[in-house]
């Protein structure tokens, strides 16, 4: 029986430039790209598999990680592989293919899903690159094909700013989605956590799936918060999430043996000039969807966890939104004293507090600078979790591995306390500081 | 640090500082993290509490020049005289204050190469508040700088001192120079040379250079005339005892003849500046709730202790303390109660930290804090040292409740 979650803590962020009309436009682009940078724990020079300059089909190998080498990247498209990009230190960023006209599949063939088993459905999602659609908490790295999840967990809705609704982007996928968890049951107990009041028709009425329901403020819809007051994870047990979308992907591979990661985003945020709702296949370019005038920064997520990228840059392999915001490079008299501007805030001694139902003009000023832990209370108002996030990132910054376990570390990921870096008063860097105590637990165990 | 004031970091820090004051900078969120930040900062968490502070010195400042005229039985004076009698009073006390204490956070932050931080602003609007009006300036100052120095750069600056700042200057002046505080104490002769009554000259009748300099306004020589007599014994002199202390001697007759709840209530007594006016220390706390800036679990657990603890004491009674007797609600009018329960007990940083352990700690504050000042013989007020006590039992008291959270995670493993 699913539980019925409550919370009262969390805040949602209104922004000025959200999507109006729910109409979804399709958008192809000339070129796509898989960004390595989007998996955590894999090595920084994954090896190509093409040449560069050969044909792929969607769904072929393109990558694969020499830790891990079953557990391939695969083409999002059909086309030619045109370049591999290159960062820091020779770390491969971006692998680029020419999109076809015509896209063309590898064919995995179709499974029967009332026969299959749990070894045909992982064989085929390893084999077609969908398996990458399932991380593992903790740490948010792609889950191991060999751990035994407690259950594979999936969030009904967004409630990060500026995030698509879940029931426009689901419409139509119905048939796609129960195919998608019923090839999931097969491997662990999979739960739906839709929110209160939901009316997503692909989620009514699911098989195969515990569904629970949650209402509150974000982050409500993060899937770690859902996680946390369903069956929260202890030291040594594992979770496997998913996006929706992406179970919509998987159930097509199914039905129709072909891996096509179509999604639908928003690209919103104050700076564009016409937010909207896009068709997209996944590593889809972003230069024709982000039309923007001013000094804006382009997000590949949403504002509070999302990565800057440039213009040219492509759509992140679990993003389903685009947020595309002013910069706030400007000084500001007396800005602690006299805001001369409505910004977003949680403390009621600013008015924009009282006019949280309006929509923000934000910008990526920090209002303020860096300063030491000083006020209490705060973060604990907008973390709807049984954890102590300053004691947690105090444990971090102390290395006390023990200290790190005990208060939580299993069950947070930079999402869950990106609302606690959003309102802290001494502006500290909060989520890069659990990421760094995430890689140092994860090197550890 | 982004200014052309060379190679001296001294310059560095404080024009950095000044900069930082007056324009909020221009930084953007570094990409790693949150793109937009709360429009909310340190700074303007620190002038939440300056603003109630600074009605309290206005009221200070009338209340100060009030005392100081009525010890003198000079019964006409102005509003006006009696305002800036305590202005000037207040403003060198005010001023060394500051600069001492940001001149010491100034040369810390730029040996350390970072921000002058905000958290003396607040300090700094407190320490004259709680300190004697009369204190001589050069205790007032070595005050300060032992606070600054050892409660806080020592402990590595804004945010990570145990003890509250404002109060260490305070206790320091307590043990260092007793009787600043305590008062003298005049015996009062009668013909025969028999001493009749204690006076508890608590505020030191003189006047400082200012007072001087502007003689003629603040009728300087009429009051010198009327301290001589007085001295002389022509006429009686006004006691100048403060309430508490003449509960703590005399207990509630005594109190309840001089003044009645509402007088002591709406503050016109001797005391220091900022406790007295309680209708605006009690606004000052909503203020604080209100904004969010102090913790509303502190203050009630504050009031919830004192008033159990005060009930008790009533209950009790108590044999040769007359102070137990004192009605449990009139003790939160006389002294310093609920100036300390609004901003000293509600500092962030010294407080517990987690939300059940505010509890714990505010209702302690209460308890110990009524002890000391009812049941200690030497000084009858209290809330400074129970909030130093209970300053170095926070960390203690959040530990209680995170270990219950850490053993109940990790508990689960053994059966899971």
């Amino acid at each position: 029986m699913g539980k019925n979650i409550s919370l009262k803590k969390g805040y949602n962020i209104k922004i000025v430039g959200g999507v109006t009309d729910n109409s979804i436009s399709n958008h192809i682009s000339t070129t796509y790209a898989i960004k390595p940078t989007d998996f955590y724990g894999i090595a920084p020079i994954p090896k190509l598999v093409p040449e560069i300059g050969s044909e792929i089909k969607a769904g072929e190998p393109l990558l694969y990680d020499k830790k891990n080498a079953d557990l391939v990247f695969t083409a999002p498209v059909s086309g030619e592989v045109v370049e591999l990009r290159r960062g820091s230190k020779r770390k491969v960023t971006e692998v680029v293919i020419l999109a076809d006209k015509e896209q063309r599949f590898k064919d995995f063939g179709k499974t029967d899903l009332a026969s299959a088993t749990a070894e045909d459905v992982k064989t085929k999602l390893i084999e077609s690159g969908a398996w990458h659609f399932l991380r593992q908490r903790p740490f948010l790295v792609s889950a191991k094909p060999t751990d035994t999840p407690k259950g594979i967990f999936i969030s009904g809705f967004n409630t990060s700013p500026l995030s698509p609704n879940a029931e426009t982007v689901m419409q139509g996928k119905e048939l796609e989605f129960q195919a998608g968890i019923d090839a999931l049951a097969k491997i662990a107990p999979v739960h739906l956590t839709v929110q209160k009041g939901s009316s997503v028709t692909a989620f009514e009425q699911v098989n195969n799936a515990t569904t629970h329901t949650i209402s509150g403020q974000h982050p409500a819809g993060n899937v770690g918060v859902q996680i946390h007051h369903i069956s929260p994870i202890r030291k040594g047990e594992v979770a496997w999430i998913v996006n929706m979308q992406d179970v919509a992907v998987i159930g097509k591979l199914m039905m129709e043996g072909i891996y096509h990661p179509e999604r639908v985003i928003s690209v919103a945020g104050n700076a564009l000039e016409t937010p909207g709702l896009y068709r997209v296949i996944q590593g889809v370019n972003l230069e024709e969807l982000v039309s923007t005038t001013e000094d804006a920064r382009v997000i590949d997520g949403d504002v509070l966890t999302g990565t800057p990228v440039a213009k040219e840059s492509f759509l992140g392999f679990y993003s389903n939104q685009i947020s595309v915001i002013k910069e706030g490079d400007e000084y500001e008299m007396f800005g602690w004293l006299l805001p001369s501007y409505p910004r977003p805030t949680k403390s009621r001694s600013l008015f924009g507090s009282f006019l949280s139902s309006k929509p923000f003009d934000v910008n990526t000023n920090t209002h303020g600078e860096r300063r030491a832990f000083v006020v209490s209370g705060q973060y604990e108002d907008v973390l709807p979790m049984n954890i102590y996030p300053v004691q947690l990132l105090k444990a971090i910054l102390a290395n006390d591995f023990e200290g790190m376990e005990g208060l939580g570390i299993y069950e947070v990921v930079e999402e869950d306390f990106a609302l606690c870096e959003f309102v802290c008063t001494s502006k500290q860097p909060v989520q890069q500081i659990l990421r760094d105590g995430l890689e140092y637990v994860r090197e550890q165990s | 640090m982004h200014h052309a004031a060379g190679d001296n970091k001294y310059l560095r820090t404080t024009v950095d500082a000044f900069d930082t004051f007056m324009f909020t900078p221009k930084d953007t969120t570094s990409g790693r993290g949150v793109h937009i930040r709360d429009g909310m900062d340190l700074k303007r968490t620190m002038i939440m509490v300056v603003l109630p502070l600074t009605l309290l010195y206005i009221f200070g400042a009338y209340n100060i020049g009030q005392q100081h005229y009525l010890a003198g039985g000079m019964q006409d004076i102005g509003l006006l005289q009696k305002f800036m009698f305590g202005l000037l009073q207040i403003i060198p006390m005010f001023i060394v204050v500051h600069a001492v204490g940001l001149g010491i956070e100034f040369i810390f932050a730029a040996n350390k190469g970072h921000a002058v931080e905000e958290g003396f602003l607040v300090s700094g609007a407190l320490i004259p508040l709680i300190m004697p009006p009369s204190t001589p300036l050069w205790i007032v100052a070595v005050a300060v700088a032992f606070a600054v120095i050892l409660a806080k750069e020592a402990f590595g600056g804004t945010g990570m001192n145990i003890w509250n700042v404002a109060l260490t200057a305070r206790v320091f002046v307590f043990f260092a120079y007793p009787t600043v505080i305590s008062g003298d104490i005049i015996p009062v002769l009668n013909d025969a040379g028999e001493i009749v009554k204690n006076n508890y000259v608590w505020i030191q009748n003189g006047h400082n250079f200012l007072h001087n300099l502007f003689g003629g306004f603040f009728e300087v020589n009429a009051y010198k005339e009327v301290m001589q007599q007085m001295v002389n014994g022509s006429i009686d002199a006004y006691s100048g005892a403060t309430p508490l202390a003449v509960a703590a001697k005399d207990g509630f007759g005594a109190l309840s003849s001089q003044w009645t709840f509402s007088e002591l209530f709406w503050g016109f007594i001797p005391g220091s500046i900022g406790e007295m006016f309680k209708p605006l220390i009690i606004l000052g706390a909503i203020w604080l709730i209100a904004t969010g800036i102090g913790s509303w679990r502190i203050i009630i657990g504050f009031l919830v202790g004192m008033a159990i603890t005060g009930i008790l004491f009533n209950v009790l009674g108590g044999q040769g303390n007359v102070f137990m007797q004192v009605p449990f609600h009139w003790h939160f009018v006389i002294g310093s109660a609920l100036f300390a329960m609004a901003f000293m007990a509600t500092d962030p940083v010294t407080a517990a930290q987690t939300n059940a352990g505010k509890w714990v700690y505010g209702i302690l504050i209460g308890v110990v804090g009524m002890i000391v000042r009812v049941i200690n013989p030497a000084y009858p007020e209290g809330w400074m040292l129970a909030i130093l006590f209970l300053n170095t039992f926070a960390p203690l008291i959040d530990h209680i409740f995170i270990s219950r959270n850490v053993k109940k995670r990790v508990a689960n493993v053994a059966v899971g």
